[in-house]
């Protein structure tokens, strides 16, 4: 009894704020917001830029997560700790970290100008900072994937003649498949809400949780409300809808 | 051929020890012992999976005892079969031909032909989780087999199966290794190695405790635990027939001068009779009593096992009797003597094959 009163309580702290927000934007407020350019763009360039950041990265975050599963080595610890470290600094101070490394005096600021990529107040910078902040989501979770993959069945594989490569395209990340789709919506989604680390890199052009704030420093409560709710209705939409594709695909093959 | 020589390896307590044998092409190897002794082991060292640290491993002359795994002449079937459960029976089977990166059309010919032999071919749009304890066997087996390795090793392949599907099975394995291929079979069941085995090899606490022929290591044991661990030495391949006018008895034809009786069910086949050394009775003379099968024959050998004695008996088999030192010392049973055998047919076992 009481452990349902204590989960109602903690459902509630979670679902009431958001269930405000909702509910004091009026339909008027909605509509605006909806035909609004600004947001719109701000709303477009976040889900694409945490999506770009989440396959960038995710490509060469899946291999090290197979790794860490798998191989013993020296201070895997230590990098099963710096994995994770993205989550428990303040991510203002993991925005100023990667501002460190390519603003315009640095060696990977100088080759990003040589390219004709701005990472500073850029795009690339923006996908660099929701990166950062959310690849631990997807490394964790796919090495936990591959780690319930048993390890037989990779040696069944060789044995049947496979090479390691094809071994593990054809059964390890197969079968991790379920925790790697989970880990790379995670990722999206964590990226998509960043702010901290993308507002010293990247102030313009604005990602809506820039803009959420922008809105409400200079224009108040009112004005940012419904931004904010079109972007949570937003963010939850895609990610019920990417939740239910990865199973119903699972549920067929099994 | 395959040489084995001076296998050691050290897996935390357990260590398996100067492991030697020799097999030729076509060689049933069955490797007996008890669960823990390190049969299994030795298939993952023969196969790569572990690396043993000391010893070699040589086929047809050629080292590779330290070769990769998806490099050597070898396919091995996991006692829990290993099957890929994303896959459909037919792609687990197809998989080590798509590695080959044969033609498709060839694929799904070598499939649909490894499915027949298997008895698997009605279950090709399956998957593994929907499959029996049978079923699964066959399928690892056909999987294993697409991979044409040129020693097939076997973790337990009878276990947790029903008597009807070991018959089954036995029969597959031996037509597998009637086409010339050498099959290694872990097992700690003797009646497999002897119904199914050219050679046999006894391994206890990580050594190996016997070698030789299933007749060499059942009828001459050379140490009590592979006495006592393969239990019945008399064990016999014979034909059976029915024998008219007597009902529910069988013969068994076991060598050309001999025969015995047993119960069983009135049909022609093949297989195994095996009778258990402490229901055979020794007499001086000929006795009435309700044993039907009655030999003369004569003792070869005598030796002390456990508490008593063994007799090795010519009655145009060579048959293991266990008497006490009592009766041995009463009836002066030494080398020579001549002695009648005696047991009945429901003492008999028969295993068809």
């Amino acid at each position: 009894m009481v452990f349902l009163f204590l989960s109602g309580l903690v459902l509630l702290f979670i679902v009431a704020p958001l269930a405000g927000m909702f509910l004091n934007t009026s339909a008027g407020q909605y509509a605006d917001t909806l035909t609004d350019p600004t947001v719109m763009r701000s709303i477009r360039l976040t889900l694409l830029s945490s999506l770009a950041g989440t396959l960038i990265f995710g490509i060469a975050a899946i291999p090290l997560a197979y790794l860490l599963a798998r191989k013993d080595f020296f201070l895997k610890g230590l990098v099963n700790g710096l994995v994770d470290l993205p989550v428990v600094i303040p991510h203002s101070a993991a925005g100023i970290a990667i501002l460190g490394v390519v603003s315009r005096g640095t060696l990977l600021g100088k080759a990003g100008e040589a390219a004709g990529i701005t990472f500073v107040g850029g795009v690339a910078g923006i996908v660099l900072a929701m990166a950062f902040v959310s690849i631990p989501f997807l490394i964790n979770a796919a090495r936990d994937g591959f780690a319930a993959v048993p390890e037989k069945l990779e040696k069944a594989a060789l044995n049947l003649g496979a090479s390691p490569w094809r071994v593990f395209f054809t059964v390890s990340l197969p079968l991790a498949r379920r925790s790697v789709v989970s880990g790379l919506i995670m990722m999206w989604a964590r990226g998509l809400s960043e702010f901290g680390a993308v507002i010293i890199i990247a102030y313009h052009p604005m990602i809506t949780p820039v803009l959420i704030w922008e809105r409400f420093t200079s224009f108040g409560l009112a004005y940012a409300r419904p931004v904010a709710a079109v972007f949570v209705m937003v963010c939850l939409a895609v990610f019920v809808l990417m939740r239910l594709l990865s199973k119903n695909h699972l549920h067929v093959r099994n | 051929m395959l040489e084995i020589k001076d296998i050691g390896i050290r897996l935390g307590d357990f260590a398996l020890e100067e492991v030697s044998l020799q097999l030729a092409p076509g060689d049933y190897l069955a490797l007996l012992g008890v669960s823990g002794a390190g049969k299994t082991v030795l298939l993952e060292v023969l196969a790569g999976l572990v690396k043993p640290q000391h010893g070699q491993i040589k086929w047809n002359g050629h080292d590779i005892t330290l070769a990769r795994i998806q490099q050597r002449p070898v396919g091995l079937v996991y006692q829990d079969l290993s099957l890929f459960p994303h896959l459909d029976v037919y792609s687990n089977i197809a998989y080590a031909l798509k590695v080959r990166r044969l033609p498709k059309a060839e694929i799904a010919s070598q499939v649909e032909v490894l499915a027949k032999e298997t008895g698997v071919s009605h279950l090709l749009p399956r998957f593994p989780g929907t499959l029996s304890g049978g079923e699964a066997q066959r399928v690892a087996l056909a999987r294993t087999l697409a991979a044409e390795p040129a020693i097939l090793l076997l973790d337990e392949p009878l276990a947790n199966l029903d008597a009807k599907l070991k018959g089954e099975l036995r029969g597959l394995l031996r037509q597998i290794n009637r086409s010339g291929k050498t099959i290694i079979h872990v097992t700690h069941d003797f009646m497999e190695a002897a119904t199914l085995a050219n050679k046999v090899a006894v391994i206890e606490k990580g050594r190996l405790a016997q070698f030789g022929t299933p007749e060499e290591v059942f009828r001459h044991p050379k140490s009590e635990f592979v006495a006592r661990f393969s239990g019945i030495k008399n064990i016999f391949p014979c034909r059976t027939e029915p024998m008219p006018g007597l009902q529910g008895l069988q013969k068994a034809t076991i060598n050309p001068n001999c025969a015995l009786a047993f119960l069983g069910p009135e049909e022609h086949t093949q297989g195994f009779v095996m009778i258990p050394q402490e229901d055979i009775l020794l007499s001086q003379n000929p006795i009435e009593s309700s044993a039907v099968n009655q030999f003369q024959g004569v003792v070869k050998e005598s030796y002390i096992s456990g508490a008593g004695m063994e007799l090795l008996i010519d009655a145009g088999f060579e048959v293991v009797v266990s008497v006490s030192r009592l009766s041995f010392e009463k009836m002066a049973l030494m080398p020579g003597k001549n002695v009648w055998v005696s047991f009945k047919a429901s003492a008999v076992r028969f295993l068809a094959d």
